[in-house]
């Protein structure tokens, strides 16, 4: 009984049922279910939000002011992202002008998210899908050495260093106590390194750990601290002098050089470690090019990291902004969040409730009443979910569409849209890693693709950083100090009723925040996130979204050890606190929702 | 199989020597107000014991507690995770996924009951029948409730576990609630903070896991040695407090000299962390350090008790009388807000007065 979808899939759920809840190494709770059919190919696929805050309720009735902090406790994996997307929209409703060092500063912040965020999930959330921790005990210290020395300069290379290594981590296996690397998919036939790839991948998983800590200091320089620094609506919050008494309270050269020393060494070690790491690891599953899903078909991105401050248009932001539909990579759309056609959500198969559930409602009109109905072929109790019945409701997550289309967010909508736009410092870059693995440019509509395009993303980043960093050395020296603009921070000074929205490109994609401000207090506010649109079910035409593209028609080795289905949920970073917290315009009905 | 790796072998990995790990332990008695008879019991616990199982469960949160967690720098969280305990359950750092997943927690609740610590971020929602927050199918309360009869000893990571946090703010859609109030009978570590501090998380699990014992608590159930005091009791601007210099508008040129950031909204003397003497991410700033004022983010319902630019004393909304339990038994934090305000006036008055009387301890100014 198979269903053709509206984008292009033919999906039939006869076959065994495979459960994955929960999905791991990931932020929040997610659940995927897929049936597999006689070949044990996926042939549908089914990925649920398991959780709900109601964020945006609770943000009705206080200061715009403060929306940054609650927003930016929707996540704190991408910390600080939600924080920047909510003073953009409320400045953006209010009309504040930041100074030029405060966009310089706040894309310090971004840019040093997107370097961490990226590099911790690639050896953190990502490789135990590449990489078996247990070969690594068989490795030749001495193979390994001469691997890592031929692909990069990195000095932590010697066989001591793998040889030490290895004793600890054997040494650790042979207690008994895994901890971490428990019950993992260990040999697996799908995972194709060598023992000393293993072995150099896990060393490097462990100087990850430790080398990661150090890129969120800038945050804590600027923010003060790190998960969730602070942020100003009108500027930064961190005040620079340089020269006078009491610098030392403030942004002075000796903070300036350890944000530049944290810089330089976060470049050294993408350039070192992680991309050499990357093509290593990928240069051994060229053939396992499934998870494309809809990335060769519909993606879209809202752009971020403005050149100068105070302008979003296109033209000023380094990161792209665009929508490629149909994929038509000759077209480029232009997007606008402001436009009530262009960006819907529906709900029709999410557990909230519409007056009209077969219609999509634009941000700024918003409405979210949960509505937990697992639907008639749902299989479980109230407490307990077997399986789920995907022709009705089956996830926490809405499902948002781009003029009616479902579309994959992310590092690799960015570079796909940075390359159909012709944009040298993403289409170059990305040409070069296609070229030094032998694969054609359709490659990159794959899981691997996406793995791949964060780890060119993350490397983009830090030479952002560099860039930044001298644009702020630049204007101090030229005697602008100025971080804050405070014409409008009294709340008397605001007009009456207005809209505003604001968007970054968040490490796993597109962000939006719609708010509305009514007599000095949020009457409304509205989040979209990344995960939102790569998580979210069908919607009412029978479109499936992007995690549930990705995993059509791939091959599972074993159905008791879906490692592929991992794989390809991995490559998308889930962040499912970000995806499920939406709220209504009248949000207290939700202050109802009985207590049992 | 070999012996197990114990925390004397981490100690010899770390380089150091059986002379300084004999002198570890002879302190360690001391601190412990033990006779030195007891140093070589010590070490021999630490040469034999088997790294505690912890099992980190995720409910309603943000992620940012274990984001805190793997920044810490000393000790490194690899040192952490690898030899000093046995994390065999969490979901954002785990290999395993799915059904192999609830196996290691099933495993450790039955090879290790009484043993374990269970190490809780986020809350569970009561409402919609706990199907807010679904983790294996079932509602994130069940796991929560089965966890926690097995342990040994339960730490509340952050704010969402101690006190409810974001989620948990006007109106709570969810009831969201923490973990306190519906795990009983088991000691419960209260480490809040939104996230808390690394090194204030690791100093936790290790002085349990180094001293075999729970940490002194206050009387809402939060270290003493991180919690006892305020931020404003250690803040390095509190000079400028005392002599009634303060920062009156962001990015003014009492900001950029480092004032006191009270008018501003600060929550540091309302507020009990480690943060103005711990710091963040290995001592590199804290909030105020940086400009902004502590939102008072390890305090319960510290979102209710916005706007966060208001100054203390603007602040009326009530708190209840257990936050209040180390806050000298005021009811209200307005009373504490003008208590301040006049605590700022009395300081610049008594140093005016000082100043006068005596030329010599002026204001430096």
């Amino acid at each position: 009984m198979a269903i053709q979808t509206p984008n292009g899939f033919s999906l039939d759920n006869t076959g065994q049922r495979i459960v994955v809840d929960p999905v791991t190494r990931i932020e929040g709770h997610l659940r995927i279910e897929v049936n597999i059919d006689e070949s044990n190919i996926i042939r549908n696929a089914v990925s649920t939000g398991t959780m709900w805050r109601g964020l945006e309720v609770i943000l009705k009735g206080r200061d715009p002011r403060d929306a940054w902090a609650f927003t930016q406790r929707i996540c704190g994996v991408c910390t600080g992202t939600h924080a920047l997307t909510s003073v953009r929209a409320v400045e953006d409703a209010l009309g504040i002008q930041i100074p030029e060092n405060a966009n310089i500063i706040r894309n310090i912040m971004q840019l040093t998210l997107q370097v961490h965020d990226h590099l911790v999930h690639f050896y953190h959330l990502h490789a135990l899908d590449w990489v078996d921790v247990v070969s690594a005990l068989s490795a030749d210290p001495r193979a390994t050495s001469e691997l890592a020395q031929s692909i990069s300069s990195w000095p932590k290379s010697s066989p001591g260093y793998f040889r030490d290594l290895q004793t600890r981590l054997k040494k650790f296996v042979e207690s008994g106590q895994l901890g971490l690397f428990r019950n993992g998919y260990w040999g697996h036939a799908a995972y194709k390194l060598p023992a000393e790839a293993n072995l150099m991948a896990v060393a490097h998983y462990l100087e990850a750990l430790d080398f990661q800590k150090e890129i969120k200091k800038i945050h804590t320089v600027f923010g003060g601290k790190n998960p969730h620094p602070n942020w100003l609506v009108g500027g930064v919050p961190c005040p620079i002098n340089v020269s006078d008494t009491g610098a030392v309270g403030a942004i002075n050269i000796e903070r300036l050089n350890l944000v530049k020393n944290i810089i330089d060494q976060s470049r050294r070690f993408v350039e070192q470690v992680y991309l050499p790491d990357l093509m290593a690891i990928a240069s051994f599953y060229k053939d396992w090019n499934y998870g494309g899903g809809l990335s060769s078909t519909n993606v879209l991105s809202y752009g971020d990291i403005p050149d100068y401050a105070n302008d979003y248009s296109a033209g000023n932001l380094l990161l792209p902004r665009g929508a490629i539909i149909n994929g038509n990579l000759n077209e480029v759309h232009e997007v606008d969040l402001r436009d009530s056609e262009e960006i819907q959500e529906f709900v029709s198969h999410s557990w909230y409730r519409y007056a009209d559930e077969d219609i999509g409602l634009h941000p700024w009109d918003g409405v979210t009443e949960p509505n937990f109905d697992p639907g008639k072929n749902f299989k479980g109790t109230k407490t307990r979910i077997d399986s789920l019945d995907e022709s009705a409701k089956y996830s926490w997550i809405k499902s948002p569409r781009w003029k009616g289309h479902a579309m994959e967010v992310g590092p690799l909508a960015r570079y796909i849209i940075g390359y159909a736009s012709n944009i040298p410092e993403f289409k170059e870059p990305t040409e070069k890693l296609l070229t030094d693995l032998g694969l054609p440019v359709n490659a990159l509509f794959s899981t691997l693709g996406r793995t791949a395009a964060r780890g060119l993303e993350c490397a983009w980043a830090a030479e952002k950083l560099q860039y930044f960093y001298a644009r702020l050395i630049d204007n101090i020296r030229a005697g602008d100090s100025a971080t804050a603009n405070i014409e409008r921070w009294e709340p008397a000074t605001w007009p009456k009723d207005v809209k505003g929205v604001g968007f970054t490109e968040a490490p796993r994609g597109a962000l939006g925040h719609w708010v509305h401000i009514k007599d000095t207090r949020i009457e409304n506010y509205q989040a979209v996130v990344p995960t939102t649109w790569n998580a979210g079910p069908r919607d009412a035409e029978g479109n499936i979204g992007a995690y549930e593209a990705a995993l059509m028609n791939t091959p599972v080795d074993n159905a008791e050890q879906p490692l592929e289905i991992l794989r390809t949920i991995h490559s998308f970073d889930p962040c499912l606190a970000c995806s499920t917290h939406v709220m209504s315009p009248e949000g207290e009905e939700l202050v109802n929702v009985t207590v049992r | 199989m070999s012996s197990p790796e114990t925390f004397y072998d981490v100690f010899r990995q770390q380089g150091i020597s059986r002379r300084s790990f004999n002198k570890f332990c002879a302190l360690t008695a001391a601190s412990l107000g033990l006779s030195p008879a007891f140093a070589p019991k010590i070490a021999h616990a630490m040469e034999t014991r088997r790294r505690t199982p912890v099992i980190w469960l995720n409910g309603l949160e943000c992620t940012c507690c274990s984001e805190s967690f793997i920044r810490s720098g000393h000790p490194l969280v690899s040192d952490v995770v690898l030899s000093m305990l046995s994390l065999d359950y969490s979901h954002v750092l785990m290999a395993a996924a799915g059904h192999q997943a609830e196996a290691a927690l099933e495993e450790t609740r039955r090879d290790h009951a009484g043993e374990y610590i269970l190490a809780v971020e986020g809350n569970p929602p009561l409402n919609e029948d706990g199907m807010f927050c679904i983790v294996g199918g079932r509602p994130f309360i069940d796991q929560l409730q089965e966890m926690a009869a097995g342990a040994k000893a339960i730490v509340a990571w952050g704010s969402c576990a101690s006190n409810g946090c974001v989620q948990a703010a006007r109106p709570n859609p969810t009831q969201a609630t923490p973990i306190h109030k519906v795990i009983k009978g088991k000691p419960i570590i209260k480490v809040p903070g939104c996230p808390p501090i690394a090194e204030v998380m690791t100093g936790v699990l290790t002085y349990m896991l180094t001293f075999d014992r729970l940490p002194p608590l206050d009387r809402l159930g939060r270290p003493t040695m991180f919690y006892g005091q305020r931020i404003h009791d250690k803040c390095y601007r509190r000079p400028h407090f005392d002599a009634g210099q303060f920062a009156e508008a962001w990015d003014d040129e009492n900001s950029r000299k480092g004032y006191c950031l009270y008018k501003m909204g600060c929550r540091g003397p309302t507020t009990y962390n480690a943060c103005s003497t711990v710091r963040w991410n290995d001592g590199v700033s804290f909030p105020i350090q940086s400009g902004h004022g502590c939102i008072g983010c390890s305090e319960e319902n510290f979102w209710d008790n916005g706007p966060f630019y208001d100054r203390l004393a603007d602040v009326h909304t009530p708190l209840g009388v257990e936050s209040n339990a180390d806050k000298m038994g005021l009811g209200a934090l307005g009373v504490i807000g003008a208590g301040i305000a006049a605590h700022a006036a009395a300081s610049a008055l008594q140093r005016a007065r000082a100043s006068a009387t005596n030329p010599k301890s002026g204001s430096g100014e």
